[in-house]
């Protein structure tokens, strides 16, 4: 009984409430051993009551599938019948696979075109349309109207922009005499095509999250920086970029888990073609679940997948921290 | 001494309205430099969405042409009647506003009762829980996608909205962001109603959920933009026609009509309008809501 009450109190300084003082006064406040007893007991027993719905849900349908992915990846499977154990079997075919090595090269490098393309725009937009401008609001507005389109309709748009036989772009650049480019046929003109989609959808998340970063910080800092001769590209590259800091970082990881997890825009724009040239990890682990129903492989995609996102994670919390220390 | 002084500096420096003028005329072309640019930016991004206002009223023939044209040639509303004919277009859009409905109010409420439980009562493995379910924001649905097509099947739910509804509707986000908001209300007020003798279920109906009027808002039009536009998990999850939703309904329009580019944008505008009215409607909300996530 002890030992419940000391881990109870000492459960307190470790969580992050800010009711978290009070809750220490109640405790140390109540009479008798029985008394804190049945008040900690019933006060465990509301929270859960309350957490409970929320748990449930996420525990059935999040956690509990998480761990069977990672059960059914050590499984050859069948259809949807159950499957029997073999081993690494599906992550040793994964290695010898030229599909999951293309999937797996091509999400990376849509990271790595994606993420930074969308913050680097979205920051451009943000301080564009936090300046003195006519219509502000207006622009505003129009920039991130395409956060309400969904992938389908975002993606099918594409299409009529980017279809080289009769989409528009071709045909005003045949119009114009130019070179038209061969959206589906040719892999870098597909993959550009997808990038390019993803980022007229995304950036206007990003620039919204840079907006709310930037009416945080005082204009008082850019008047004294003005006063001691700061131009605008100085004032620019020493306050405003490290002031807004906190939003690359946010943006950073969400740009990135977004980017791992692409699949709308790829599975309606491109398919994952020509050749596999677009076919991304989780479009990938799709055709092998769902089309040609081999679960287990679809499934040991899938843990390579978070295996792949959880790294990332810890790295950019670790990099967070440490960044924090030192300033 | 100042009378001699006054010329020479007036020479080396303009004088003040001269100087303000100067910087005006600087400030008044960079003004314009800016407004050019966002007109430029703002272009580009309308200009897909008036696309396909454009392919929705054009005739095939006219789309079909080598003809350049940026507006419709002849004006025809023939493609909503031919996707309104061929197509159960009324069910589709009232099943997405059913499951995105159902949804919206579900997680609106458990995220309510768990952000209440996480922000202002005290129990063991509060903190633990928090960040097991944080952590799940991690997890792609297509990670999951097998056994939970497996669960879903088990439970009885193919077939049926649940199937799409009840995992939809599993959200830490809405969690994260309830906890956020409900810490900002004020311990004070919580305890004064305990001391009046109020539960938790009181404490929660008449002080939270009075002062949580915008969060609410903010969740329930969050979940419900992210539910209509959903995609991955409704592909899996539905297979009778009968059941789909717009995006998925598009899908299989698109698959139908090929290269009728007609028909597959008057469709997607059904799939779009009632999103972006809301958006542009209800803006503030989905605007809190997003920047709200960013703050840490």
């Amino acid at each position: 009984m002890s030992t419940a009450s000391a881990s109870a109190t000492a459960s307190i300084p470790g969580s992050v409430s800010a009711a978290a003082p009070s809750a220490t006064a109640r405790t140390v406040a109540s009479s008798g051993r029985g008394g804190r007893r049945r008040r900690l007991w019933r006060a465990n027993l509301a929270g859960y009551a309350f957490l409970t719905p929320n748990l449930v849900l996420l525990g059935l349908f999040v956690l509990f599938p998480l761990v069977s992915a990672v059960v059914i990846s050590f499984e050859k499977t069948n259809g949807f019948g159950s499957g029997t154990f073999a081993g690494l079997d599906n992550y040793a075919r994964l290695a010898t696979d030229p599909v999951f090595w293309r999937s797996t090269f091509n999400t990376a490098l849509f990271t790595a075109l994606v993420t930074p393309l969308s913050m680097l725009l979205g920051l451009g937009a943000a301080v564009l349309l936090n300046s003195v401008l006519p219509a502000r609001g207006l622009f505003r507005s129009i920039l991130i109207l395409p956060m309400a389109i969904s992938g389908v309709a975002t993606a099918l748009i594409g299409v009529l922009v980017f279809d080289q036989n009769n989409g528009i772009l071709d045909k005003l650049l045949r119009f114009a005499g130019l070179q038209t480019i061969p959206w589906q046929s040719g892999g870098a003109a597909a993959f550009t095509s997808v990038v390019l989609v993803t980022l007229w959808w995304r950036v206007g998340f990003n620039m919204l999250i840079y907006l709310a970063g930037l009416q945080s910080i005082s204009p008082e800092l850019y008047e004294a920086a003005r006063l001691d001769g700061a131009g605008g590209w100085q004032r620019f590259r020493f306050l405003t970029v490290p002031l807004v800091g906190p939003s690359s970082f946010f943006l950073l990881i969400m740009n990135v888990i977004y980017s791992f997890q692409v699949f709308d825009i790829v599975f309606v724009l491109t398919g994952g073609g020509p050749q596999n040239a677009t076919s991304v990890l989780v479009t990938y682990a799709y055709n092998n679940g769902f089309v040609t129903r081999d679960q287990g492989y679809a499934a040991a995609i899938g843990v390579v997948l978070l295996l792949i996102t959880l790294v990332f994670t810890a790295v950019q919390w670790r990099a967070s921290r440490t960044r924090d220390l030192v300033d | 001494m100042a009378t001699e002084l006054l010329p020479t500096r007036r020479a080396l420096t303009p004088s003040l309205p001269e100087r303000n003028a100067a910087k005006k005329t600087s400030d008044f072309r960079w003004r314009m430099l800016r407004l050019l640019l966002a007109i430029v930016v703002s272009v580009i991004i309308l200009f897909p969405l008036y696309w396909m206002l454009v392919v929705a009223f054009s005739t095939r023939s006219d789309l079909l042409s080598g003809a350049v044209r940026l507006w419709p040639g002849t004006f025809t509303t023939s493609n909503f009647e031919r996707v309104f004919n061929g197509f159960p277009v009324v069910t589709w859009f009232g099943n997405s506003a059913a499951i995105a409905v159902t949804v919206a109010l579900i997680t609106v409420s458990v995220n309510l009762l768990g952000g209440y439980a996480l922000a202002h009562l005290k129990f063991r493995g509060s903190s633990v829980l928090f960040l097991i379910a944080l952590s799940t924001l991690m997890i792609p649905v297509q990670v999951i996608m097998v056994p939970l097509f497996n669960l879903v099947t088990g439970l009885g739910l193919y077939g049926s909205y649940w199937a799409v509804i009840l995992p939809t509707a599993a959200s830490a986000f809405g969690l994260f962001l309830a906890r956020q908001f409900i810490l900002a209300i004020p311990t004070d007020l919580i305890e004064a109603a305990r001391i009046d003798g109020a539960g938790n279920w009181r404490v929660f109906t008449r002080i939270i959920l009075p002062l949580s009027k915008p969060l609410i808002a903010v969740l329930f039009f969050m979940s419900l933009l992210q539910t209509w536009n959903d995609f991955a998990w409704p592909l899996i999850a539905l297979k009778q026609n009968a059941l789909f939703t717009l995006p998925i309904g598009l899908l299989y329009l698109q698959g139908q009509f090929g290269s009728d580019y007609g028909g597959t944008m008057a469709f997607a505008l059904l799939n779009v309008a009632p999103m972006v009215i809301l958006f542009l409607v209800f803006q503030r909300y989905f605007v809190q809501g997003f920047a709200r996530s960013g703050i840490r």
